[in-house]
């Protein structure tokens, strides 16, 4: 059996010399790699008949870092920091991801101060990148008033976390074995304070872009993509929800304590952009939740249980860790061989399966129904290309 | 299901299938090449195991040992468990069927792993690398790769 490789080229050669209906011509349109609506460069290589959509090629790797390479020569604690430059938007989980694999692999149990200050920074961090998500959509589709206001509210909570960790993007903050710093002594007060300002601005969101009929037509029933499609297509968190399957890891499979948390997992129904629009709004009503649940009860003790020296050995074998990012499972694939290098780190990135729904998502649409689609993905796209 | 039970279970599925002993935390089989692609269409439909999502496909090079493991990373979200399916194939002539016809991500997975190792995907149907050009040498996540920009480290 032969297999051939082709290229970019020779698809978009093969795929002009098919013709459409009479009246019309199919063509080739190149959007990005630096499209206003992509957050990132991605180039989308679509075949258009008139209006329609028929293909969307997706062309990766214009900021490919080659983060798996490198960490085969970084020692594990290092490896962690680069996990934050791959999605920039949920990178303390992205940190807790790395952790928890060496951890579980080098039997280390933390206790539970380090496990709540953990899920409270991954929700609050959830609820920052779903601030910056929702803002965004509003002006891919052209209304700019949203993104003032989420970006308003983003910074309140920047701050809040800037006091604690010291950054507001690539926050380093989970390491191996603990965390970084203990949390600030304002913390507990001010995590209360933003609950209180951030409550009512979400029903302001809903006044704002929730109820607008523009907003509305926009994404209802475009960019359809059923449970079924979901599943084969591999996506995950908000999207997968958004098309009815109602899986989260901080449920099915709970870690840190998100078992003693009560919340609820929205889920879609119809699967449109719309039902992904609604999941994450609500997603953000129940991070409120969880971080309220848990904020008066972070036991005392030490934020590190154990100091790990940059010659951190794992045991030969292969271990696996997974996390629920804001964007959907990030899975760690660590292979040791004894060395205090990993043999081979692989991460199985949301944002990569995510934009593989995007064609069967937009296949006979119109090309404008593309952005808001596109949109209700969430894509980051150095995740994408790590 | 527990993880030995799950084992056990997926090894009774066919005489060729065994166990992977040297996996630590999940339940992992290892298949042969050519018998992936029906395994895995039992393992996807068959209600006793449902593994519906493909969640993750990896590739290690076992350069010492002359081999690539290829690795799929099965989800069941019916009786919430997952599995390792492990294919060990030789380095010299990298070559395995595909399986994107079961689990339409994997043409996305199997292609970033023709990218970055230089397994060939038979039946394909647009096997093409994914992030990086179409002219690039070489296949960088090998473990012998030579680049002229790699930072020359002692190890």
């Amino acid at each position: 059996m032969t297999v051939e490789v082709s290229s970019l080229k020779e698809l978009v050669e093969q795929a002009s010399g098919t013709s459409g209906s009479p009246d019309t011509q199919e063509y080739f349109v190149n959007m990005g790699p630096q499209h206003p609506s992509t957050h990132g460069v991605l180039r989308l290589v679509l075949k258009l008949d008139g209006e329609r959509v028929l293909r969307c090629i997706p062309v990766l790797g214009y900021i490919h870092r080659s983060i798996e390479k490198i960490s085969e020569h970084m020692n594990y604690m290092n490896c962690v920091h680069l996990t934050d430059r791959m999605d920039y938007l949920s990178s303390i989980m992205n940190n807790w991801a790395v952790a928890k694999a060496v951890e579980e692999a080098a039997g280390i149990e933390v206790n539970d101060r380090i496990q709540y200050i953990r899920t409270i920074f991954a929700e609050l961090e959830r609820i920052q990148s779903h601030q910056l998500w929702w803002g965004v959509l509003g002006m891919d589709l052209g209304a700019f008033t949203p993104f003032l206001y989420g970006i308003r509210d983003r910074e309140v909570l920047n701050d809040v976390m800037e006091e604690t960790i010291g950054a507001r993007l690539t926050m380093n903050y989970v390491l191996p074995g603990g965390l970084m710093a203990d949390i600030h002594p304002n913390f507990v007060n001010r995590v209360k304070e933003f609950i209180k300002y951030f409550r009512p601005k979400l029903d302001e969101y809903d006044d704002l872009l929730t109820g607008n009929v523009i907003i509305q037509e926009r994404l209802r029933n475009v960019g359809v993509l059923s449970a079924q499609t979901a599943v084969q297509y591999g996506a995950t968190g908000p999207v997968l929800r958004g098309s009815g399957v109602a899986f989260d890891l901080r449920k099915d499979h709970p870690y840190g304590v998100y078992d003693q948390a009560d919340f609820e997992v929205p889920v879609g129904t119809v699967g449109d952009s719309w039902d992904r629009y609604w999941v994450r709004v609500e997603e953000m009503r129940q991070s409120l939740r969880i971080v309220e649940q848990l904020l008066d009860n972070i036991p005392p003790g030490d934020y590190l249980v154990k100091k790990l020296n940059s010659k951190i050995k794992l045991p030969e074998g292969r271990y696996y860790s997974q996390l629920e990012t804001a964007r959907g499972i990030l899975g760690v694939f660590i292979t040791s061989d004894k060395k205090d290098e990993p043999y081979r780190l692989h991460y199985r990135s949301p944002n990569f399966n995510n934009l593989w729904c995007l064609e069967p998502m937009i296949k006979g649409d119109y090309i404008a129904s593309l952005i808001g689609a596109m949109s209700s993905l969430d894509l980051v796209i150095p995740d994408i290309d790590r | 299901m527990d993880r030995e039970a799950l084992q056990a279970a997926v090894c009774q599925l066919d005489s060729s299938i065994r166990p992977l002993e040297e996996n630590a935390d999940r339940a992992a089989v290892v298949v042969e090449a050519a018998a992936l692609p029906a395994i895995l269409r039992r393992l996807r439909d068959e209600p006793e195991f449902a593994f519906a999502q493909l969640l993750d496909h990896v590739a290690v090079d076992w350069i010492d040992r002359e081999q690539f493991e290829l690795v799929y990373h099965l989800y069941s979200f019916k009786h919430k468990h997952f599995l390792f399916v492990s294919v060990f194939i030789p380095r010299e002539d990298p070559r395995v069927p595909t399986v994107c016809r079961l689990y339409p991500v994997a043409e996305w997975q199997e292609r970033e792993v023709y990218d970055l190792f230089g397994v060939l995907y038979e039946d394909h149907p647009d096997l093409r690398r994914l992030f990086l050009e179409d002219d690039w040498i070489g296949f960088p996540l090998r473990k012998d790769y030579q680049d002229d920009f790699m930072l020359d480290r002692p190890r």
